[in-house]
């Protein structure tokens, strides 16, 4: 077992107890949520419908990949606060390459998500070279994210009528019944499971996150591996930002802030802590189907818009401190 | 430090590639703070940046100022639910010591102290858009709310043949315009519509996203739903853009305000019709009354600035086509 693995694994002890409480956790996630969705399904009839849960995952699909990415900074123990605004910049973005310099799809949106990469790897030079507290430097990159946004188009939103198709993108349907969106959710999800579980990438995020200092004694270029965690983040960052333009079929300057709150909601229900170390992909799926299907559901059963927050709020917090009692800090 | 100046090239490369982006000019309004000797200046707060309507608004402004001879700022939140945000920036054009100020509230009561703080600058307080609950605006430009939503509802009713189930999906509770166009249309409806059944409200914030995924939901519990009413630029984009979305057929939608994604649905009849304020007659309203002001005039309590239905018919109409905005 090599120094790495040392660090990255305190969470999991041998023995198959602990490998069965482990299973256990994660089934126990997809448990709450499964409730959720059997209480709304008796609530209202029109609940449990293939048209609705298409709608969820639908609805699922712009936060759910701004978690994915965050998942990896905060099991890193950083957190990033500019995934909302960074999102909204790079769909700006994607409106200046196809509609303003009229690039092709092909070249423009894989551009808009390198400009995601782009903010992601600034901040993650802040953080690891000029050593800013990841909180102060993800809010400042808010910030700017947010100005230049509205710095770069003006203030108005920009169409993609050149590119009539890119809507396809998200509303279109491959598969029949299926938006693309999801199909590009499911991909997402894939991929940053297998990165996280299987890469190099993956195990040293872990381990960064456990024990930083270890990590790096153990001869790990932590400051290099912290970079590519950011950058990482700023590539789901990007996607975002492309699936949720088009979307709307148009570029808007001006949304995009307080979705980072509901991406790091989603993480933190799904079992990610925010002190580093320990998370998941599974988990943090979970966790922005729970939002997402809470709010559907609330929707369906016309429960005045009050009450959705409070009841939002009210589950994360009973997730989180369920999850703490679970895996024995309290 | 080598790694250090990586950095921050990179960081200056990522906002000169941003700006880069920008191409032209970038529009900034008039003078910035003080009287600028002769010019008066006339400090308006809008309530932001999501929504076109209030770019016309600053072009009627803008034209109006050049006429009157005055310069103005204008600023707004970034979001119509930036209630804070909206009553700091009131409070630092205050602090430019403006001639006038202009004022479009996002919450009618959360600005009480600081037009307070207008009256002991001795600074002439326009209210635009949404009214003020307050003494203090010498006038209010604005679209007749209610009357508008009203009008929604006279011609949603007749859409849907007086009979059916009928959704709102409306911006917010905390703002006149909000309020206004919410009961203007149910008071209507209640009046003289009684066989059409009215859903419960829903509220989007003005945000597309938000608003089309609310309306898949209002169409997912109620699938035999006639018809919907988007109660600003924001909400009726995302109410097409929901009934896009779920597939159904035969949903007729009323919205408010233009913006090119409503005129597309209106010329492509995935949207009915629309009522359409006079945004830009709106900003040269409050400019002219800003000057009336300053000038010691006295002012109607309200200035009617029109609004107008608009839909496939009529959209091209010259004198519609002056009031809608991209």
């Amino acid at each position: 077992m090599t120094a790495v693995d040392a660090i990255a694994e305190p969470t999991r002890p041998a023995g198959w107890l602990a490998a069965a409480r482990s299973r256990l956790q994660q089934l126990l996630a997809f448990a709450s949520l499964m409730v959720i969705v059997g209480f709304f399904s008796v609530a209202n009839q029109n609940f449990f419908t293939y048209g609705n849960i298409i709608n969820i995952l639908f609805s699922t699909v712009v936060i759910g990949t701004l978690a994915l990415g965050t998942t990896f900074v905060i099991i890193s123990g950083g957190i990033d606060l500019s995934i909302g605004t960074g999102m909204t910049l790079c769909a700006v973005m994607s409106g200046v390459f196809l509609t303003n310099w009229g690039l092709p799809l092909a070249v423009g949106i894989p551009a808009a998500i390198l400009f995601g990469g782009l903010v992601g790897l600034v901040n993650g030079l802040n953080v690891a070279v000029l050593k800013i507290p990841p909180f102060i430097a993800t809010l400042a990159m808010m910030l700017v994210a947010q100005g230049l946004a509205l710095v770069i188009s003006h203030s108005a939103p920009i169409y993609f009528t050149e590119n009539p198709n890119y809507v396809n993108i998200s509303i279109g349907q491959l598969v029949p019944q299926v938006p693309n969106a999801v199909l590009v959710l499911f991909a997402a999800i894939l991929v940053s499971a297998v990165l996280l579980n299987t890469t190099l990438l993956g195990r040293y995020t872990y381990s960064i996150g456990s024990n930083e200092e270890a990590t790096a004694l153990s001869g790990i270029d932590v400051r290099r591996w912290k970079i590519v965690v950011y950058t990482l983040a700023g590539l789901f960052i990007g996607l975002a930002g492309v699936m949720i333009s088009a979307r709307l079929g148009s570029a808007q300057p001006a949304t995009g802030m307080g979705y980072e709150l509901q991406a790091i909601a989603a993480v933190v229900i799904g079992g990610t802590s925010l002190a580093g170390g320990k998370g998941s992909i599974v988990g943090t799926v979970i966790g922005a189907l729970i939002i997402s299907t809470l709010n559907n559901g609330l929707q369906i059963m016309s429960i005045p818009q009050e009450w959705q927050n409070v009841v939002l709020g009210v589950v994360i917090l009973v997730a989180v401190y369920a999850d703490m009692i679970r895996k024995g800090e309290r | 430090m080598k790694k250090a100046q990586l950095a921050a090239t990179l960081l200056a490369a990522t906002v000169a590639l941003g700006l880069s982006a920008c191409g032209g000019d970038d529009s900034s309004s008039g003078g910035s703070g003080g009287v600028s000797g002769d010019k008066p200046h006339i400090a308006i707060v809008s309530k932001g940046f999501q929504h076109q309507f209030w770019q016309a608004v600053k072009q009627g402004a803008e034209q109006e100022a050049a006429k009157e001879g005055a310069t103005i700022t204008f600023v707004g939140p970034a979001t119509e639910a930036d209630v804070e945000g909206q009553i700091t920036m009131l409070t630092n054009a205050l602090a430019t010591k403006p001639d006038a100020l202009g004022f479009a509230a996002l919450d009618s009561k959360a600005s009480a102290p600081i037009l307070q703080q207008a009256v002991a600058q001795k600074v002439p307080v326009i209210a635009f858009d949404s009214g003020v609950d307050s003494d203090v605006p010498l006038t209010t430009a604005a679209t007749d709310n209610k009357a508008a939503a009203a009008e929604a509802a006279k011609h949603l009713a007749e859409l849907v043949g007086d009979k059916g189930k009928v959704a709102l999906v409306v911006h917010d509770q905390t703002s006149r315009s909000g309020i206004d166009r919410r009961d203007g249309f149910v008071e209507w409806m209640e009046a003289n519509a009684p066989g059409i059944t009215l859903l419960p409200v829903q509220y989007g914030g003005g945000d597309q996203a938000k608003s089309a995924d609310i309306t898949k939901s209002i169409i997912q519990s109620n699938p035999d739903v006639a018809g919907i009413y988007g109660s600003n630029e924001g909400s009726a984009i995302g109410v097409v853009k929901g009934v896009q979305e779920a597939g159904k057929q035969g949903i007729k939608i009323v919205g408010f305000d233009s913006g090119q994604a409503q005129i597309d649905a209106i010329n492509s009849g995935l949207e009915a019709g629309a009522i359409t304020q006079n945004p830009v007659g709106m900003g040269a309203a409050l400019v002219k009354a800003a000057m009336d002001a300053i000038k010691g005039q006295t002012l109607p309590k309200t200035i009617d600035t029109g609004f107008y239905w608009y839909d496939k018919t009529n959209i091209d109409d010259p004198k519609i086509q002056a009031v809608l905005y991209k």
